[in-house]
């Protein structure tokens, strides 16, 4: 008897080793996802930087410079790839499309918090849920069916450009938008609006005044989680903005975003090429802005918890 | 008539929440610029009758009031009486401090503000002149910028009074305001509240018999729904009338 006492407490038992198994399983899953998202930083990087380092193109002229033709020369000898007009499609249509769902997004929370929960739950959500799933083909196909033909009975031209672009990704986004807008909303505690109706706040004051202001940081990480999707969406884009690499002189005609190019060029170049290259300086961009995204929301998450 | 002296007059209020009867009747008058206190063990109705007199209870689903309760002879819960105006008159104080997560200056502005009050030079006075009479103002004169929930539980809760009083209510309504503070705390609020009866009417529900024996000028005793007695403070808490209030206030159950 004494003996097995002493055995079990000095051999490791089943549980124990159980224990090691599983923290050894998760820690070797850890390391693998850590080690992949580093080879996809790093090879990103070094190619991206290529273009600067081996093909001797100045960072000025490729986010500066407006002409954008890989395979050619300017002029002056330099290769002609200036991503500006790129640069400015994706931002163009990410703020404007984030610039219109906002408030969409806002009134459609409102209403399924403040308003009518009880709607909201039954049918809001569904089809915030469903809009969700939808792939971003689907929404690119209808552009290119409804919204570009749209664009160009109203606006003449020929409905390509920023504009459709920003109506599909408005669409795009929104249900994200207005979900996380949802959720900021319920978490403003219940005794704000009963304070404030208990000092003669009407219920409109109210969600003003109080249950929005108080939601600020929440609806903005949700509006620059929108933003981030908008930036980084291709398909969709690509199909309704007409990909001319040309700076956008209005809304309406065609122009294109980085990752419009980016599927456009991505199989027609060789691998180690100036052409090539200059693809995975975009890609670099798109990556540097995402990580702007995301220490955007932590910031403006820190700040409202430090409220 | 001394029924004319009465500010609020309440008389058979029944209270339902769904099916469940919460009050059972209860007929309950006070007199302007006096401490009333509600006592009762928890789950009596204390809260409940409190959120009728300003008509909280409207914002839960599934509630019914009958009877009647007059403000200055007013019905309240006639159908013509606007809630919004009635607030604002009868004040409301929580049990957990519950400023909103503003500046200090913006939760006691709050009121004003609502109100469509533009003069910020009239505001500043209302401001101060509220936070001094909820004897927070020497906590809080310096940093009036700063985040009201970064007072301590008992500073956050003199900022809600503070907040109460700038709307100039006739009546504030207390829903043991200091069952979450420590002693030193509550003493100041206590403190205030006997200040403040020179200006306003005060209904306080407390589980604190010292509490309601130390402040108040009347004393009503509520179980199970019911309003047991009601009278001056020192009659109920020395020679009460009836039995079940000897046996709450001894400390024979609840
Ligand atoms: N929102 C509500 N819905 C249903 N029942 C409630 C609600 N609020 C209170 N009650 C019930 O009403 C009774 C009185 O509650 P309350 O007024 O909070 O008592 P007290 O404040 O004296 O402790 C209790 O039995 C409680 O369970
Ligand atoms: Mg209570």
């Amino acid at each position: 008897m004494q003996s097995s006492i002493e055995e079990r407490l000095t051999k490791k038992s089943k549980k124990a080793k159980l224990e090691t198994f599983g923290k050894s399983l998760s820690f070797i899953c850890i390391a693998f996802i850590v080690l992949v998202v580093i080879s996809i930083l790093y090879f990103v990087a070094s190619k991206g930087i290529a273009t600067f380092t081996q093909n001797g193109v100045s960072i000025g002229s490729f986010l500066g410079g407006t002409d954008w033709n890989p395979s050619g020369k300017g002029a002056d000898g330099q290769p002609l790839v200036g991503a500006l007009p790129m640069i400015t499609g994706s931002f163009l249509v990410t703020f404007l499309s984030a610039i219109v769902a906002t408030p969409f997004a806002i009134g459609a929370a409102v209403f399924m918090t403040e308003i009518s929960p009880k709607m909201g739950k039954k049918i809001l959500q569904p089809v915030i849920e469903l809009l969700v799933g939808i792939p971003s083909v689907v929404y690119g196909f209808i552009g290119l069916t409804v919204v570009v033909p749209a664009v160009r009975n109203v606006f003449g031209g020929s409905g390509f450009g920023i504009l459709a672009g920003t109506f599909v990704l408005f669409v795009m986004i929104l249900p994200t938008v207005t979900s996380m807008t949802i959720d900021a909303l319920n978490t403003v505690p219940r005794h704000y609006r009963e304070a404030s109706l208990a000092l003669g706040a009407t219920r409109w004051q109210t969600v003003y005044k109080v249950v929005l202001r108080s939601a600020i940081p929440g609806i903005l990480t949700a509006v620059v989680f929108g933003m981030a999707r908008a930036f980084g969406e291709a398909l969709a884009v690509q199909m309704v903005i007409g990909n001319a690499a040309l700076m956008p002189g209005n809304l309406v005609s065609p122009a294109s975003t980085l990752t419009s190019i980016l599927t456009m060029g991505m199989g027609n170049t060789v691998m180690g090429s100036l052409q090539n290259n200059v693809l995975w300086s975009l890609a670099l961009i798109l990556l540097v802005m995402s990580l702007v995204f995301n220490i955007m929301t932590r910031l403006i998450g820190k700040k409202g918890a430090m409220k | 008539m001394t029924e004319q002296n009465f500010i609020i007059e309440s008389k058979d209020v029944h209270l339902y929440y769904g099916k469940k009867e919460a009050l059972k009747g209860v007929s309950l008058d006070f007199m302007p610029k006096e401490i009333t206190a509600l006592i009762g063990p928890s789950g009596c109705g204390k809260s409940t009758y409190l959120r009728t007199l300003n008509r909280m209870n409207d914002l839960i689903p599934d509630v019914t009031v009958t009877g009647t309760i007059k403000l200055n002879g007013k019905d309240i819960y006639s159908p013509k009486m606007d809630t919004v105006a009635l607030r604002k008159e009868v004040g409301m104080v929580f049990q957990q401090p519950n400023p909103f997560p503003f500046s200090i200056y913006d939760n006691v502005a709050y009121g004003l503000n609502i109100s469509g009050m533009k003069d910020k030079q009239k505001m500043d006075e209302i401001v101060e002149k509220s936070l001094r009479r909820a004897a927070v103002w020497d906590d809080v004169k310096d940093k009036l910028n700063k985040s009201a929930l970064s007072l301590s539980g008992g500073q956050q809760q003199r900022v809600c009074i503070a907040r109460v009083l700038a709307v100039e209510p006739e009546v504030i309504l207390l829903d043991e305001p200091t069952s979450a503070l420590d002693p030193i705390s509550s003493a100041k609020i206590e403190s205030m509240l006997v200040e403040l009866k020179e200006r306003y009417t005060i209904v306080i529900v407390t589980h604190n018999m010292q509490q309601a024996s130390r402040i108040s000028d009347k004393t009503a005793f509520f179980l199970q729904g019911d309003l047991i007695e009601m009278g001056q403070t020192r009659k109920i808490f020395t020679n009460p009338k009836e039995q079940a209030t000897e046996d709450y206030i001894s400390g024979r159950f609840g």
